[in-house]
């Protein structure tokens, strides 16, 4: 038993108390960790949004279906916003790494220029197909597809007023290492949402137009 | 006149004045026995100077002790409410067979079994579990707090504004009448046209946003803050239990949120998730539900069997037997608890080789659930038993819940359960389990903890009283269940044709009379101890010859609960400590790092419940306002930099001084 070496269960003898205590304990930073696994409850809402489109993707009661209605050009466009939006949330991360303040908020307000391009895409094509008469209203399968990437999109919008409050901490009190933390959890986020976003990428569009 | 109706539905929504049921007598009686009650306390509470007090030392408290007492008061409080709703219940079918009717008319009945379910299983048992965990668990694992103190205030208002929506629910509109999870299309818009489904919404993802991060922020305290040499198998079993649970919670409790967003799209905005048309699939809105709802019974009865491990190990003397299976049997509980949801609705018609897997699957659960009740039973074999009130509720548990585990497993047979499902005898088994299992652990881990939250023990008299009381009745209300469960009666009724049924409900009235008595003589059991605390009086901090680091310092533990951070060598670490002559240090002190009281998260959670109550009742702009403030406050809160300080040594010396004179004098 590898136990066997540190346990002191066996014995009767008396041992120095100062054996059972320390002095000064600083237990480990568990920010990084609790965020991470918020991400991961997070994940499950997608998850569940997944599901649902998986059973509803085909119920168009006599409404359009994915192949005639998403546009792929623009969703390739939206897509590639997304995806060099997170190279860019690095390359700020990078710049945060060496300490330069005005490079970090020059990228992080890329990233966010980005994600506002993004959710503008989206939403003219929401209201596009709004407009046509393919409102979520119209069917289990629209349900399901304004549910998933309108949940999506709603992320993103969040991480977007969380980028602006970021900025702003970071402009004022500067790269501590409390905001250093803070970038690093939208960070994960925002990674995260780039991951979600290929799967309805995937799923939804591609696969709505085979 | 037009604008005049048209500005009071924008600002009102569909609160009116119907709304308000001055037309039914139980509720205007109950509300004036509330209110009279409420300004009594309120009165008393000005009397005594006692705002300033709460607001500092309570409110806005971010001290994991407080917070999980606050919790387990939160439950005990709903548990009145809960309990009431069974006994009107009860006293309906007792009475409402043949000509009579009962006085409860079906609306009525039918928010009164819905709101019994929601509020007993979301705002009983959660907050009393969340509340233990909370308290006990940092104590453990030796730390100072949890992980996020001011996530944990957050959660518990969070908690405990979403019950007070459902506690509204009974003075301004109404509750759902559609069962405690509300399927559809009995729930969609078109069948449950009015707020009570709303108020089942709102309520439920109010406190669930609570619960999960709560989930998060327990996880995260087990996994980083365990104190030196506390590998995972040296964590206590209560703790391990509290981290297969809060995995549980975090894993099972965004289903719900998801699941209760799509119903209300469904409800606001005419959406086709669950609808009868337009492609809408309301299966699957009950596979999604127990796909949380399932992991959330052991969500609820994980902590239980944890309290059970360390009662009986402490009232036996000696280390628990078999750790290491006690561990693998709470991970692999947790991990089946996910494939076994479809054993809800084996009559869903999903063929015989699905539910053959899923029947399959829940029998097997039976397996490490029976090596617990083992390695309990081998604990205790040759052991110095001390027939204590936590053991006795210990005992009481493990003969009951292995009745109802195997009812259980008679139910995990597809095609019994064909017979069986939606009966009585469904009812008497999840009640055998919940009440059996989760119930009594509470009643063991609040007497047993007790001494250690106040420093004084609980009263044994009258602790025996509600013990006999709570099992004579539990087994009187429930056993006749069984019976009329195999007879063929189906749970929700109101009225029944077949008089020969009547005396085995007036049987199960009884019962529940029965505990009624087990909930006041509880009651009497607290305000006798307050009286009598001279004499119940803990001053070693270490009433029953406990085993695990929360008996190594004071009771009540100080706020920042260890002067000295233990070092651990052993799973039972406060027992190696007493083996090998431990002295508590007396100086050298240092100054401790500790969190701010903050009140961000009683705002932010007043907010939300003013945004929850303003959705119910289509009150948009009040809900857009509520949801912008919420948004800003919380904004505003992240530029507050300042959240801890240190205590200073002097203040250290003091409290620890003072131990050591109150030590001394008992010696």
């Amino acid at each position: 038993m590898p136990d066997m070496t540190t346990t002191t269960a066996g014995t009767n003898k008396v041992l120095p108390s100062t054996h059972f205590y320390v002095r000064e304990h600083h237990p480990e930073q568990g920010t990084l960790l609790g965020f991470w696994l918020y991400l991961m409850s997070d994940c499950l809402i997608f998850a569940s949004l997944f599901a649902t489109y998986a059973v509803l993707g085909q119920s168009f009661a006599g409404g359009p279906s994915g192949k005639e209605i998403f546009e792929l050009p623009l969703v390739a466009l939206n897509t590639g916003f997304l995806l060099i939006s997170s190279i860019t949330y690095g390359f700020a991360m990078l710049e945060m790494q060496r300490k330069r303040v005005n490079a970090t908020l020059l990228w992080l307000a890329v990233t966010g220029l980005l994600g506002a391009g993004f959710i503008g895409l989206e939403l003219y094509e929401f209201t596009h197909l709004i407009n046509e008469g393919y409102g979520p209203q119209r069917s289990g399968f629209l349900t399901a597809f304004f549910a998933l990437v309108g949940t999506h999109g709603l992320h993103v919008t969040f991480g977007i007023i969380w980028l602006i409050t970021l900025m702003i901490q970071v402009k004022r009190f500067g790269l501590t290492t409390e905001n250093g933390r803070r970038l690093m959890c939208l960070s994960m986020f925002w990674h995260f949402l780039d991951v979600v976003w290929i799967g309805v990428f995937t799923f939804v569009y591609l696969m709505g137009v085979l | 006149m037009q604008d005049n109706t048209d500005l009071t539905t924008l600002i009102f929504g569909r609160l009116t004045w119907e709304s308000i049921p001055y037309h039914e007598p139980i509720l205007v009686a109950t509300f004036i026995a509330v209110a009279i009650g409420g300004i009594a306390v309120l009165g008393a509470m000005t009397y005594y100077k006692f705002w300033g007090t709460l607001w500092r030392d309570w409110i806005t408290s971010i001290d994991h002790k407080k917070i999980g007492i606050m919790y387990v008061i939160l439950g005990l409080v709903m548990l009145l409410r809960g309990f009431a709703d069974a006994l009107m219940m009860r006293g309906q079918q007792a009475m409402a067979f043949g000509e009579s009717t009962g006085y409860l008319p079906p609306e009525h009945y039918d928010q009164i079994f819905t709101a019994h379910g929601v509020i007993m299983i979301f705002f009983v048992a959660m907050p009393l579990v969340t509340g233990l965990m909370n308290y006990i668990v940092p104590l453990q694992i030796g730390a100072r707090d949890v992980a996020f103190p001011f996530l944990n205030n957050f959660s518990f208002w969070m908690t405990t504004f979403g019950a007070m929506l459902t506690m509204i629910s009974l003075f301004i509109g109404e509750f759902a009448k559609t069962g405690w999870l509300a399927y559809p299309p009995l729930s969609g818009i078109l069948g449950s046209p009015g707020v009570g489904v709303d108020y089942y919404i709102w309520s439920l993802q109010i406190a669930g946003i609570g619960t999960l991060l709560s989930g998060v922020n327990l996880i995260v305290t087990i996994v980083k803050m365990r104190a030196p040499g506390m590998s995972l198998m040296k964590m206590p079993v209560f703790t391990w239990t509290a981290l297969c649970t809060n995995v549980l919670i975090v894993a099972a409790f965004p289903v719900l949120t998801a699941v209760l967003g799509m119903l209300s799209m469904d409800r606001m905005l005419g959406t086709h998730f669950f609808t009868n048309d337009m492609g809408g699939n309301m299966m699957m809105y009950v596979n999604l539900i127990w796909i949380w709802g399932h992991p959330e019974v052991y969500i609820l009865i994980l902590p239980a069997f944890g309290i059970f491990s360390e009662v009986v190990a402490t009232f036996c003397r000696k280390r628990l037997f078999g750790y290491t299976s006690m561990v693998y049997a709470t991970v692999v509980i947790t991990i089946l608890s996910y494939l076994v949801w479809l054993h809800h609705f084996f009559t869903m018609g999903s063929g015989a080789s699905v539910n053959s897997f899923f029947g399959i699957t829940t029998m097997i659960i039976s397996i490490p659930t029976g090596a617990k009740i083992f390695n309990w039973l081998f604990t205790m074999y040759r052991g110095r038993i001390r027939f204590e009130l936590p053991m006795m509720w210990t005992i009481s548990f493990m003969i009951t819940f292995v009745i109802g585990g195997m009812t259980g497993v008679l139910l995990a047979v597809p095609s019994a359960d064909f017979v069986l499902h939606n009966s009585l005898f469904l009812i008497a088994h999840f009640h055998n389990v919940i009440i059996g299992g989760v119930l009594f652990g509470m009643f063991a881990g609040i007497n047993f903890w007790f001494p250690k939250a106040f420093g004084f023990k609980l009263d044994t008299y009258w602790g025996k009283w509600s013990f006999w009381l709570w099992t004579i009745g539990f087994y009187v209300a429930f056993m006749p269940l069984y019976v009329l469960g195999l007879m063929g009666v189906t749970r929700r009724l109101s009225q029944f044709a077949d008089p020969s049924l009547q005396i085995w409900f007036q049987v199960a009235a009884f019962g529940a009379v029965l505990i009624l008595g087990g909930i006041l003589t509880f009651i009497i059991q607290l305000v006798v101890s307050f009286r009598r605390r001279e004499a119940l009086k803990d001053v070693t901090g270490d009433p029953w010859e406990g085993r695990t680091l929360e008996w190594s310092t004071s009771s009540p533990p100080p706020e920042y609960n260890f002067a000295f951070t233990p070092v651990v060598h052993d799973t039972d670490a406060w027992a190696d400590m007493k083996k090998h002559g431990y002295e508590r240090p007396k100086d050298n002190f240092v100054p401790i790092h500790m969190p701010k009281n903050t009140g961000a998260g009683f705002i932010l959670a007043a907010m939300s419940f003013v945004c929850g109550f303003a959705l119910i009742w289509h009150m948009w702009p009040l809900a857009w306002l509520s949801f912008g403030a919420i948004v800003i406050s919380a904004i505003v809160h992240t530029f507050n930099y300042n959240r801890d300080y240190h205590i200073p040594v002097e203040e250290v010396v003091r409290v620890e001084d003072e131990r050591t004179r109150l030590l001394d004098g008992y010696a």
